[in-house]
C-alpha cells in the first residue's frame, strides 16, 4: 500500500513538471564527443551516480555495476557489493578500479574531487561519505553503513536504522535530526577552509556541516516546502565565498545559504535541479541539471548555464538516448568551464561536452 | 505479516496457474516434420556452465549468442559450430535474470532481462548502446510485489519478456510477466505506442503475459501470448489482425530471415504441469505468415533430442533451428527436413 501511494505521488509530481523549466533562457551550441571514456572489454558502466576530474584531468567514475548481495545464513543479513569506482586517464583510456571490494560501495550517488586531489565517494546506500587521497587510499569516513539490512524493511524506515539507514538513533526520516549519520546521502563539498557539507539527501532532507577534519558541526534543514527547508537534497556546491548552494529538487529550487546555513535566497525555474556544478575559477557560473524522470524520456532534461545570483547565461540539450540527449543526469563535473562530464543514470554513459 | 501474506496469495496463484497452464493443441491432422538433433552441439571450456538457458540467438555470421541464468546471469558467445568465443557483458548492470537476446538487422545484440527491468542493446563487439527501462534502485530495499499491478508507464518495463525490430528499426518489447502490453519504441528509443496495459486481459490486443515476441518483414508484430493461450499478430501501429488458439499454450515464437518467412510456435511444457502432459505438449509448429500450420516436430523429454523446455527459437535459417531450454540448461541444434508438399487441392487442416 505505502508503495502505491509513493507511485501515485511519483505520478502526480511527474505531471506538474513543466514542460521546460525556464523557455527563455537562449540556447547554447555544444557538442558531445563521441566514444569518451574507453573502457576493457570486461569493466562495463551501469547507471552513472557521479563524474569527477582531477587537476591533471583525470577522470572518475562512480557507478552501479550490479545488484548488492544480500547475505543469507546469519543472524545480521548485510548488503555488499554492487558498485565499483573507475579512474581513466585524461584521454578518457581506463587507468584502474579503486576500491574493489570496499566495505562502503553499494549504491552509486556521487564522486567529488577537492583542490587537493582527494576523492570524495558518496554512496547513497551504505550512507557514507569515503575520502580517499590522490593514491586511492581510505584517508576519512563520515557516517556508518547499516550493521543489517531488514527484510521486510523495519518500521520507522529509514531513518530508523533500518534499510539504507545510518545506523543508531535519530528521529524518523526527514525529521532533520542534528547527527553524524545520514540517510541516503548524495552529494559532498567544500568552502575554502575545508568544511564539508553533505547532502543527507533523499532519506533525511538536511545539510550537515563538518570541519575539515570530519567533526560535526551543525545541520539544517527537514521535510517540507518552507525557506529552509528540502524535498531531498540531491546535490551540493559551495562558492568561493563560502555560500552553499543546495538542490532541492523535489521543490523545482536551488536553495542558497551562508557558511553556517542561514537561508539566504532560492533561484527557481530550474526545474529538477539534480546536479549542480560550480566553476572554480573567478568569476564564477554554475550549471544545473533539470533532470528528467526516469519514467519519462518526453519532458525536462536540459542543462542551464546560470550566475551565481541566478540569472541565465543559457540552456542546452534535452532528455533522451542519442548523444547530445541526456537520460537523467545525477553529475556534472565543471573544472574547466565550457568542457564539462556529464554522468548518466537512464543511459549508462558519460559524456563530454564542449560548451560553445 | 502483510509481507507474508503476500508470499502466501502469490504461491496460491502459482499452484492455480501452473495447474491450468499447459493447454492441449487442438489443431488435428499436422504432418510430423522429420529432424535430426546434433550432439553436444556447443563446447564449453572446462570449468564453465550453461545454467537455465532461456535465450539463444544467432547474428549473419552465425555466430551463436546465449543468455543463460548461472550463478549470475552471464551471456555467451559461440562461433557457428558452436565453439565458445567469449562472454559479453561481465558484472554488467543490466543483467540480473536473464530472458532473452536477440540480434538485430546490423548484428546488434539485445539482450531483455525480467529482474533488471531492462532492454539493452550491444554492438555486435559487446559495448552499451542503448538501455530501455530502469532497474529497481537497490537502495529501495529488497522488494516484493504486492497486489495490483500500478499502471504501465511509457519507459519503465515490468520483467519483459522479448524484443523485435522492424524493418524500419522501430522497436518493440514484450513486457511482460507483469505488464500485460507490448510497446513501440522508435530506433532512437522513444515511446510510439502501446497495446494492453498492467491489466490482463483476453479480448484481441489484450494479453495475459506477452512471453514471446517477433516482427515479420512487413513489420507485423506477433505476440506469443502464454496464459491466455494463443498468438496474436498485429499490425505495425500495434492494431490486433488476428489470433490463433488451437496450437497449445503459446510459450516462443521465431519467424526466420529471407524473403519467404516461416513461423516457429512452441508449446512447450514445463515441469509441474498433472501427469499426462507430456503426451500431447511439448511439440514446435511450423507455419506460413498467413497461419497456414505446415508440420510440427519434437516432444519432451529430458534426454536429446526432448524439450525441456522450450524458451527461445533462433530459425534465421528455417531449416537449422537453435533452441534454448530452460529446465535442461542447453541448446540443441536441430536440423529439419524441408516441410512436405502440400496435399492435393490444397488442404491445410
Amino acid at each position: 500500500m505505502t508503495r502505491f501511494i509513493y507511485a501515485l505521488l511519483t505520478a502526480t509530481v511527474v505531471a506538474a513538471m513543466p514542460l521546460s523549466a525556464q523557455n527563455a533562457a537562449p540556447a547554447l551550441n555544444f557538442d558531445s564527443a563521441p566514444a569518451p571514456l574507453v573502457l576493457p572489454d570486461d569493466i562495463y558502466l551501469g547507471e552513472v551516480g557521479g563524474v569527477a576530474t582531477n587537476s591533471r584531468g583525470e577522470i572518475f567514475v562512480y557507478t552501479r555495476t550490479g545488484h548488492p548481495t544480500l547475505s543469507m545464513g546469519t543472524a545480521r543479513p548485510f548488503a555488499h557489493g554492487g558498485s565499483r569506482l573507475f579512474q581513466f586517464d585524461r584521454n578518457g583510456k581506463f587507468a584502474r578500479e579503486i576500491g574493489q571490494g570496499l566495505y562502503g560501495f553499494l549504491f552509486a550517488a556521487q564522486v567529488r574531487v577537492d583542490p587537493q586531489d582527494n576523492l570524495w565517494v558518496v554512496d547513497e546506500m551504505s550512507a557514507m561519505v569515503m575520502k580517499f587521497d590522490p593514491q586511492g587510499r581510505v584517508a576519512l569516513l563520515l557516517g556508518r553503513k547499516p550493521e543489517a539490512i531488514q527484510n521486510p524493511p523495519r518500521a520507522g524506515g529509514p531513518g530508523a536504522g533500518g534499510e539504507g539507514g545510518g545506523g543508531r538513533g535519530g528521529g524518523p526520516p526527514g525529521a532533520g535530526a542534528q547527527q553524524d549519520v545520514f540517510n541516503r546521502p548524495t552529494d559532498v563539498g567544500w568552502d575554502a577552509q575545508g568544511n564539508i557539507f553533505v547532502a543527507d539527501g533523499r532519506g533525511n532532507a538536511r545539510v550537515a556541516k563538518f570541519s575539515k577534519d570530519g567533526v560535526f558541526v551543525k545541520s539544517w534543514g527537514q521535510k517540507g516546502t518552507a525557506p529552509g527547508q528540502f524535498a531531498s537534497v540531491d546535490s551540493i556546491a559551495v562558492d568561493a565565498q563560502g555560500n552553499v548552494y543546495a538542490a532541492d529538487g523535489g521543490n523545482m529550487r536551488i536553495q542558497v545559504f551562508d557558511n553556517n546555513g542561514t537561508f539566504k535566497t532560492e533561484i527557481k525555474n530550474v526545474g529538477n535541479a539534480q546536479a549542480i556544478c560550480i566553476t572554480t575559477a573567478a568569476n564564477q557560473v554554475m550549471y544545473v541539471s533539470n533532470s528528467n524522470p526516469p519514467n519519462d524520456l518526453d519532458t525536462a532534461g536540459e542543462i542551464y548555464k546560470m550566475r551565481l545570483d541566478g540569472s541565465m547565461i543559457g540552456k542546452f540539450g534535452r532528455a533522451g538516448k542519442l548523444l547530445k540527449e541526456f537520460g537523467t543526469v545525477n553529475a556534472i563535473d565543471c573544472r574547466g568551464e565550457n568542457t564539462l562530464y556529464v554522468g548518466e543514470v537512464g543511459n549508462f554513459r558519460v559524456q563530454k561536452l564542449t560548451i560553445h | 505479516m502483510t509481507r507474508h501474506l503476500f508470499s502466501t496469495c502469490t504461491a496460491v496463484l502459482l499452484l492455480a496457474g501452473s495447474a491450468s497452464a499447459q493447454q492441449k493443441a487442438t489443431i488435428t491432422g499436422v504432418p510430423e516434420i522429420p529432424f535430426t538433433s546434433v550432439p553436444n552441439f556447443l563446447k564449453l571450456p572446462a570449468g564453465e556452465y550453461l545454467g537455465e538457458a532461456v535465450a539463444v540467438a544467432t547474428n549473419s555470421k552465425g555466430n551463436i549468442f546465449v543468455y543463460h541464468r548461472r550463478d549470475t546471469t552471464r551471456l555467451f558467445e559461440f562461433d557457428k559450430n558452436g565453439t565458445f568465443i567469449k562472454e559479453i557483458g561481465k558484472g554488467y548492470y543490466g543483467f540480473e535474470f536473464a530472458h532473452s537476446v536477440r540480434v538485430d538487422k546490423d548484428d546488434n545484440i539485445w539482450t531483455v532481462d525480467e529482474g533488471a527491468n531492462l532492454v539493452t542493446k550491444f554492438s555486435p563487439d559487446g559495448k552499451v548502446l542503448m538501455v530501455i527501462g530502469r532497474r529497481p534502485p537497490a537502495v529501495d530495499g529488497p522488494v516484493v510485489t504486492p497486489g495490483p499491478n500500478p499502471p504501465a508507464q511509457k519507459y519503465i518495463l515490468c520483467r519483459p519478456s522479448d524484443v523485435g525490430f522492424d524493418p524500419q528499426g522501430n522497436i518493440f518489447i514484450s513486457d511482460g510477466y507483469c505488464n500485460n502490453r507490448v510497446v513501440k519504441y522508435d530506433k532512437n528509443g522513444r515511446f510510439v505506442a502501446q497495446a494492453g496495459s498492467e491489466k490482463a486481459g483476453k479480448e484481441l490486443g489484450e494479453f495475459n503475459l506477452p512471453h514471446g515476441l517477433q516482427v515479420d518483414g512487413r513489420g507485423h508484430v506477433w505476440v506469443a501470448d502464454r496464459t491466455n493461450n494463443r498468438y496474436q499478430e498485429l499490425d505495425n501501429d500495434l492494431k490486433p489482425i488476428k489470433e490463433i488458439t488451437n496450437l497449445g499454450t503459446g510459450w516462443t515464437l521465431c519467424i526466420s530471415a529471407g524473403p519467404h518467412q516461416y513461423i516457429f510456435f512452441s508449446n512447450s511444457n514445463p515441469n509441474g504441469n498433472p501427469p499426462g502432459s507430456w503426451q500431447n505438449t511439448g511439440e514446435i509448429y511450423k507455419g506460413e505468415l498467413d497461419g497456414t500450420i505446415l508440420g510440427k516436430f519434437g516432444k519432451p523429454g529430458k534426454i536429446v533430442p526432448g524439450f525441456q523446455v522450450v524458451h527461445k527459437i533462433d530459425c534465421r535459417n528455417p531449416n537449422e533451428l537453435i533452441l534454448g531450454e530452460i529446465e535442461s540448461w542447453r541448446v540443441q541444434k536441430y536440423i529439419l527436413q524441408p516441410a512436405p508438399p502440400r496435399t492435393a487441392g490444397g488442404e491445410r487442416r
